[in-house]
């Protein structure tokens, strides 16, 4: 086979993006695998050593935090059933509103919309204590429903599905009612199997999206047995910092590795879906 | 009383646009009926509400001894083949045709016979795994088919069925439908804009125009005693030719030819028209035209000619001699011409 010599250019483009995206993190699982002593001294690794079960193994179980009471591995578990529980609920949620948005004939359908839209201008961040008030009072503190609920909206998935919901035929509705589906079937036997990547996208992101939260669970958590990752990160392994000992920069690293893995196993695993949906146009 | 009754059906959408005016029909069981008329002109939009995906406006519709207007469309028992098909692109061809039947919580032995049968019946029975995407434009048409002939339903409406296949398809299929129609005998409603499928499909065609019927008949008696000006001009290809003339004593005037019309009508403002086969040529005719154009269609050939400055044709054998630019003559006899008052349209 002969390339031509756009065809190498781009190859060679292409090349250059994916050691840019996958350097950095060889270069984290590198020096995840040394001891502290040849990191401090020779600085970041490209080839792997000998400390991977010594580091990964100190990360997951030793106990950290203030109270010495929590593990990574207790972390992982917390953000994990959080950003589970962000992703499950908002593409659920928001799959059912643009449904009722899109199929009902309801006066203010239009402003409703819109109203759920403009919540795009007011993230998390910006209503931080209002909301944290809110689950107070509830007495949601410290718990996983007052770590997810809050963020179980989300104004761009339903635009997403209700920009897709609107391309399908309406004879499909139509067909569908002459064989007796009423509405809620439409939605399971229809929108959802027809929607099936989009769900996956969704998922995908809002699944991301719960698992980098980091001010919602600080705020929310006092007990360190709902801290996450991405808190932890920050928290876990201080108690060496400023001593004399060695930083612990090889268990960081190992525990930088570890945090990624749910996210990109959520991506390879759903973007199957993904594939699929892409090459069976079924529209 | 009928199978299918409507009475004054109207229908005006919220924006104010009449698409269905006064409409009243009765149509018998097992009867194959075809709307048609050009786009636009309501045929769709009155089997629609016999569907029941459009709400009536007025009127009443009932089904079998029911009123049915306001009655779910999933309970009224009508199955319906859309234009573009609507199958269920995520579902194979068996769960196509099962959707139906399994909402109607037909148990599963029953429903696998079912479908069995019919895919035999309409020869798909070896695409019953595949998804719609994988069919042919064909296929798909006898998917949809097949989807409302397995629920048994008390009728069939289709909807432009054949406008999305190519012309040689058509025409196998449009036997099909006729074929399958008899075989089952079901009443079935056909909505079309192409007056040949019309013709050949319908035990009884409905001709329809900006909402209202023109004529309802065998279309032998729409082809050959057009009620309407409207009728006349929409069924038949070649287009029945259409003059406007002055008729006095039972002479018609098209510009300085004159036809004698055998009765003593006065008409200042009428339309006679002739079908283009009508036009008798012979050597001996009266009447004497150049043919401007020839268009040569195998066994037929038509020709194109003025009289005056009114353009005609004329359809006759191709084994005729006849080039464009040669003069030919012809008659036109009283018995077969179609006479409509100009002012309303109505058949005289």
């Amino acid at each position: 086979m002969k390339f031509k010599p756009l065809e190498i250019l781009t190859h060679i483009i292409l090349i250059l993006g994916v050691l840019l995206m996958v350097l950095p993190i060889w270069f984290s699982f590198a020096t995840s695998t040394h001891d502290n002593v040849s990191i401090m001294t020779e600085g970041m690794k490209f080839f792997l050593g000998e400390s991977f079960s010594q580091n990964y193994n100190e990360v997951l179980n030793e106990k950290g935090g203030w109270s010495e009471e929590v593990t990574a591995a207790r972390m992982f578990v917390n953000s994990f059933i959080m950003a589970l529980g962000i992703a499950t609920l908002k593409v659920v949620i928001s799959a059912m509103s643009a449904y009722a948005l899109v199929y009902f004939r309801f006066k203010l359908a239009v402003p409703i919309f819109w109203l759920i839209f403009i919540t795009l201008l007011v993230p998390l961040e910006v209503r931080i204590f209002p909301s944290y008030k809110i689950v107070s009072d509830l007495g949601l503190t410290n718990t996983y429903t007052g770590l997810i609920l809050p963020l179980v909206a989300s104004a761009t998935a339903t635009f997403f599905f209700r920009q897709f919901y609107k391309t399908i035929p309406d004879e499909l509705l139509e067909s569908a009612k002459l064989d007796g589906a009423n509405s809620w079937r439409f939605f399971i036997d229809f929108l959802l199997p027809l929607s099936k990547t989009m769900l996956a996208a969704m998922f995908i992101f809002m699944f991301v999206y719960g698992y980098s939260q980091y001010l919602w669970p600080l705020i929310m958590t006092t007990d360190e047995k709902y801290w996450t990752v991405v808190m932890g990160m920050k928290i876990i392994f201080t108690e060496n910092y400023e001593g004399v000992a060695l930083p612990r920069t090889g268990e960081r690293f190992a525990y930088i590795i570890l945090s990624m893995l749910p996210p990109v196993l959520v991506v390879v695993i759903l973007q199957r879906w993904f594939i699929k949906g892409l090459i069976q146009t079924e529209k | 009383m009928s199978f299918l009754e409507l009475q004054n059906i109207t229908k005006i959408y919220p924006n104010g646009t009449k698409a269905v005016n006064e409409t009243s029909l009765n149509i018998d069981n097992g009867e194959f009926v075809v709307f048609v008329g050009p786009s636009g002109c309501g045929k769709s939009t009155l089997l629609r509400m016999i569907a029941g995906l459009e709400d009536i406006t007025n009127g009443e519709i009932s089904l079998d001894g029911n009123v049915i207007n306001n009655i779910d469309p999933s309970e009224r028992d009508v199955a319906m083949v859309f234009q573009n098909y609507a199958l269920y692109p995520h579902m194979s061809v068996f769960n196509n045709m099962a959707y139906g039947l399994k909402n109607r919580g037909i148990s599963k032995e029953e429903i696998n016979n079912k479908v069995n049968d019919v895919a035999k019946l309409l020869e798909i029975d070896q695409l019953l795994t595949r998804k719609p995407s994988m069919l042919s434009g064909g296929q798909r048409q006898r998917v949809a088919m097949g989807r409302a002939i397995v629920r048994n339903p008390k009728i069939f409406l289709f909807d432009e069925p054949l406008s999305n296949l190519d012309a040689k398809l058509r025409n196998q299929m449009r036997l099909e439908i006729k074929r399958l129609q008899r075989q089952m005998g079901v009443t079935s409603i056909f909505v079309t804009h192409d007056q040949t499928e019309a013709m050949t499909l319908g035990d009884r065609i409905v001709v329809i125009n900006n909402g209202v019927v023109e004529q309802v008949g065998t279309p032998k008696e729409i082809y050959s005693k057009p009620n309407t000006k409207f009728v006349a001009e929409f069924i038949g290809s070649p287009q029945m030719n259409l003059f406007n003339c002055k008729i006095e004593n039972g002479i018609a005037h098209i510009a300085d030819m004159r036809i004698n019309l055998n009765n003593s009508t006065n008409i200042d403002d009428a339309i006679l028209g002739i079908r283009p086969d009508d036009i008798l040529i012979s050597d001996n005719g009266q009447h004497t035209c150049v043919a401007n154009l020839v268009e040569y269609l195998g066994s037929d050939m038509i020709i194109y000619s003025k009289i005056g400055d009114q353009e005609f044709s004329c359809k006759l054998s191709s084994k005729i001699n006849l080039n464009a630019g040669d003069t030919f003559k012809f008659d036109i006899s009283n018995t077969l011409v179609h006479l409509f008052d100009n002012t309303n349209g109505s058949r005289v």
